[in-house]
């Protein structure tokens, strides 16, 4: 067992645990953040996809003993969580653009690949993707859905990169094909300096 | 109570407005939406339980052979872990299920069917000892010799002979033309991204409590019942958590590890986790039915159909499961939704040494109708006549007759559905351009392997149609046999409840039931509650498959909710909207239970004779797939498919079209890509690696035109919508690819080595067995 030192969602958190434990395994078991899902454990299907420094990583990839000192962000940190949904509470909560434009457009259906491609699609954005849908498929190509199709998913990345008020490039709207046809700007890892 | 989340950013739109890029007012958000978008939602392995031990399955790696000692290793410390073995099971050794065939665990000296086959059962305190133990135990077995052949397998698990109309040899005589074909088609494997999981706790009174990702709590429910030798219903409690895909996969194969799970919690007296990886899933659990299905056509030239011979055979894999229904719906969809006077459908299921094969969106469906569809192109293609005006010239109208004598009333809307798709993918006009085109490079000498060919002609393009049709419901007499219940509730704190057994799964239920009680009781739809789907406080409403959730368990509702709607507002004489929690408050709950009863002018299918009303109402689809081929690499690149979707009422426009694109995609994997690959019995490509499905980059444009014609007889009109596109978007595919290159693919999927076998005149390889015709005299 060693000690590892983590920035968690802007939050410092310590774990003791072995170095070659999967930081999935982490961010679920020991950090209790099971936002983050596994779906295949080697690295094909995307569910576990979190930002480390602003890039999207598959978490069961990668060994606990890597990420010390580096930033990383889970879905639980886009935004402030609400209750389950039929838990009877009457919370809300703010979601992320990139949340709100996937309930709007129907991004989400089981939901279970919804985190990683959160995750995929926010560093996308981050890094000044544009509402191209070729791009948008590209940064995606990753993260497996098996309900939506990924039309709708597609839809709610350029529906917030064509909202985006700093991109690098300025958009047409959702359908326009003259956005940036892959990453341009500087990652931003921090979130509290993402476009709101 | 839910309360909608309001988004903190001006890109959302409020409901009731209109969403830029579409005609319709949008509907409320996906009720659970925030939580699964915030991360909060509970899947089965996120459920925390304390002091819960892990489980696993000890399989066999034979595909035959006798179950002859379980050997445990003398250097582990197995005190430290718990076995179970068949000798442990309470109750009937039996995963129920039609036949009850399948045991829970192989008993020693019994027989192995499939490889992969659970034969023991492990549990410890965590997932290191689990480990260890795991490879210190040894089945010991006696192989015995395996059938993979379906076709030649000794055993059946069903079999159906439909025949329709006048003497089959006097019809084919009349026909100016006869052609026969054959279409094969494997494995699909439902690959829904959460893994199958359940979570076992052991009660007081010797009853156990599975929380798991499923369809149907239900069906576990009386498996766990008869396993378990429960009598009491409430010793047996199935509750749901969030479930991340299904797809059928979780219809019946959650009864297994659910009543795994159970075991070990009952000999540990402790919570036990069972939680697939995707290797053990793919391996494991139950797949699409592969099929072989034969056709022999009579038609006039001027393409009328005049008599179907129809064979279909599906290998089943070791264990029945629900095959029988399975083949029952692939046999009643065989023909296609055409007029024939005469045909003769005969279909059969067998037991082969693979893995049960099992229910997978589309149930049988989307094999026939793979087959029935590429056959009435071929014909097409030798008749002359364009794919359009062939359906255009057989199509069902209303007042036709299916070939179980089911008189076709109303809600027909398949020439408005293949007219609507045609049109908007332009298919007349492009595919005279695809031909030309296909001319062009057959006179050209630049066909593949010719030397002379550039590059820009190395890229073939085609579009292609297909027209489907999927029985709304279950099959035959199976809503009056299943007579689910759905209920209502006015709490006594003023409070409208839905209860039922229908789980949410990513297609909407929890969402589309509050719409329509909502709209029945003039209420708003955030005013409905949706009551958990725990056994113990919902009724059985039946499974939560067969497209059936939207048009049978939502037309309950609506009738319980008129019904709380007339009871309310005659005690109080004012509206139910203003006076419902007052009334509430005077007189306390009120629930409605609301039973399926047969829907009017119904004609009850005869099980034996296979004659009558084979599903309520049916739904109708036509698919346009354009696609690029490379004749060099064979790979297929299907770039914008145009789906025309009848689903009788939209409920949700968004959460319909979300079903009709899903559905889509996955036809075009299986169509293209997805394929399993057997090798004594195992399956090779039991990986995400090696199984692959469509990522976003192998996603075509998907266009949803949705077509309301409504079913009369359910209350709201609506019908199915999750299964339709399953059965049209393969056909459609493979038509695209033969209209680019010229050869047909008759074996799905149609992989690069396929494709390139077809084009350089391997038949046997490419699966693309030619239609045979003769010219009747």
């Amino acid at each position: 067992m060693t000690t590892f030192g983590l920035r968690v969602n802007g939050t410092d958190r310590e774990v003791d645990v072995p170095g070659m434990r999967r930081l999935l395994d982490v961010l679920r078991e020991d950090l209790g953040l099971t936002g983050t899902k596994e779906g295949c454990g080697e690295g094909e299907c995307g569910a576990c996809t979190v930002l480390l420094d602003g890039e999207p990583v598959d978490s069961c990839l990668v060994p606990v003993c890597q990420v010390a000192g580096v930033d990383i962000r889970t879905v639980e940190g886009l935004a402030a969580p609400v209750a389950p949904a039929d838990a009877g509470a009457g919370e809300s909560a703010a979601l992320d653009p990139l949340q709100a434009a996937f309930l709007v457009t129907g991004g989400a259906q089981c939901g279970i690949c919804t985190p990683g491609m959160l995750m995929a699609a926010r560093a996308y954005l981050d890094a000044g993707g544009g509402p191209d849908h070729d791009a948008i498929s590209e940064a995606i190509a990753g993260n497996l859905c098996r309900c939506t199709g990924y039309t709708k998913i597609i839809e709610a990345i350029a529906l917030v990169a064509s909202a985006s008020p700093n991109r690098p490039t300025g958009p047409t709207g959702p359908t326009g094909p003259t956005g940036p046809t892959g990453p341009t700007g500087p990652t931003g890892p921090d979130q509290q300096e993402r476009p709101r | 109570m839910t309360t909608r989340t309001e988004p903190a950013d001006a890109l959302v739109i409020p409901p009731g407005e209109t969403v830029p890029g579409r005609a319709r007012p949008a509907a409320p958000y996906r009720r659970e939406g925030p939580a699964k978008l915030t991360g909060v939602a509970l899947y089965t392995d996120d459920i925390v339980v304390p002091g819960a031990w892990y489980g696993t399955t000890i399989r066999s790696t034979d595909a035959r052979a006798t179950f002859d000692t379980l050997d445990l290793d003398d250097g582990f410390d197995w005190s430290t872990v718990v076995v179970v073995t068949a000798a442990d099971i309470p109750g009937d050794n039996v995963v129920q299920s039609i036949k009850s065939d399948q045991p829970i665990l192989v008993p020693l000296g019994g027989e192995i069917r499939h490889h992969a086959e659970p034969l023991a059962l492990i549990a410890a305190p965590d997932k290191a000892t689990l480990r260890e133990a795991r490879k210190r135990a040894h089945a010991r077995t006696t192989p015995l010799p395996p059938t993979f052949d379906p076709e030649a397998s000794d055993h059946t698990f069903a079999q159906y002979a439909i025949e329709h109309g006048d003497d089959l040899d006097a019809a084919f005589a009349g026909a100016d033309l006869i052609v026969e074909g054959e279409y094969r088609v494997g494995h699909q494997e439902q690959l829904y991204i959460e893994n199958n999981a359940m979570i076992a706790e052991p009660t007081d009174d010797g009853g156990v409590t599975v929380t798991g990702s499923l369809q149907c709590p239900y069906y576990l429910h009386g498996a766990l019942k008869r396993g378990l030798g429960l009598v009491d219903d409430r010793a047996a409690r199935v509750i749901q958590a969030e479930t991340g895909g299904g797809f059928g996969g979780k219809e019946e194969f959650p009864n297994v590890i659910g009543l795994h799970a159970a075991l070990l919690a009952r000999k540990t007296q402790r919570p036990v986790r069972m939680i697939y990886d995707r290797h053990e899933d793919i391996a494991a659990t139950t797949k699409r039915h592969p099929a072989i299905v034969r056709h022999r056509t009579g038609v006039r030239s001027d393409g009328t159909l005049v008599a179907q011979d129809i064979e279909v055979i599906m290998d089943g894999g070791a264990y029945c499961t629900l095959t029988p229904v399975v083949l029952s719906r692939g046999a009643l969809h065989s023909g296609g939704p055409y007029r024939c006077p005469t045909v003769r459908i005969r279909a059969r299921a067998t037991r082969t040494n693979t893995p049960p094969n099992g229910a997978f969106r589309g149930f049988g469906a989307p094999q026939t109708e793979f087959a029935a569809e590429t056959h009435l192109n071929r014909i097409a293609e030798q008749l002359g006549i364009s794919p359009l005006d062939i359906r255009r010239r057989n199509v069902y109208h209303p007042g036709d007759v299916t070939p179980t004598g089911q008189l076709l009333r109303d809600s027909v809307a398949a020439e408005e559905v293949l007219e609507r798709a045609a049109e908007a993918a332009e298919f007349t006009r492009i595919r005279a351009r695809t031909a030309d085109a296909r001319r062009r490079r057959a006179g050209s000498g630049t066909v593949p392997g010719g030397p002379l060919r550039t590059d820009k002609e190395r890229v073939a393009s085609g579009i292609g149609l297909a027209l489907a049709w999927h029985g709304a419901g279950f099959t035959g007499s199976g809503e009056i046999k299943l007579a689910s219940v759905a209920s209502l509730e006015l709490t006594g704190d003023g409070r409208v409840v839905v209860l039922t057994a229908s789980t949410e799964m990513g297609q909407g239920t929890r969402t589309i039931f509050p719409q329509l009680v909502g709209e029945a009781l003039g209420i708003p739809d955030e005013d409905v509650a949706v009551a958990a789907q725990d056994t113990w406080f919902v009724p059985d409403s039946g499974p939560t498959v067969a497209s059936r959730t939207a048009m049978v368990v939502g037309g309950l509702l609506i009738k319980a909710a008129r019904r709380l709607r007339e009871q309310v507002e005659r005690a109080t004489g004012g509206p139910f909207a203003a006076t419902y929690r007052a009334f509430a408050a005077t007189n306390g709950a009120l629930r409605i239970d609301q039973r399926f009863e047969p829907y009017p002018d119904s004609v009850t299918f005869d099980d034996d004779l296979y004659r009558g009303d084979a599903y309520p109402a049916f739904g109708w689809a036509a698919c346009v797939a354009r696609v690029d081929v490379d004749l060099d690499s064979g790979e297929v690149h299907v770039l914008e498919i145009v789906a025309a979707d009848d689903i009788g009422r939209v409920i949700h426009p968004i959460l319909a079209e979300g079903q009709v694109e899903g559905g889509t995609l996955q036809a075009v994997g299986y169509a293209t890509i997805e394929e399993i690959k057997l090798h004594d019995g195992r399956y090779l490509n039991d990986r995400l690696a090696t199984y692959i499905i469509p990522t976003a980059l192998d996603a075509p444009r998907i266009s949803t035109i949705l077509v309301e014609a409504p079913f009369g007889a359910a209350p709201h009109g609506a019908k199915g919508v999750g299964e339709l596109p399953m059965d049209v978007g393969a056909p459609a595919v493979i038509a695209a690819i033969a209209d680019a290159t010229g050869v047909w693919i008759g074996d799905l999927p149609a992989s690069p080595e396929r494709i390139l076998a077809a084009l350089t005149g391997q038949p046997d390889m490419a699966g693309s067995r030619p239609a045979e015709s003769t010219t009747a005299s």
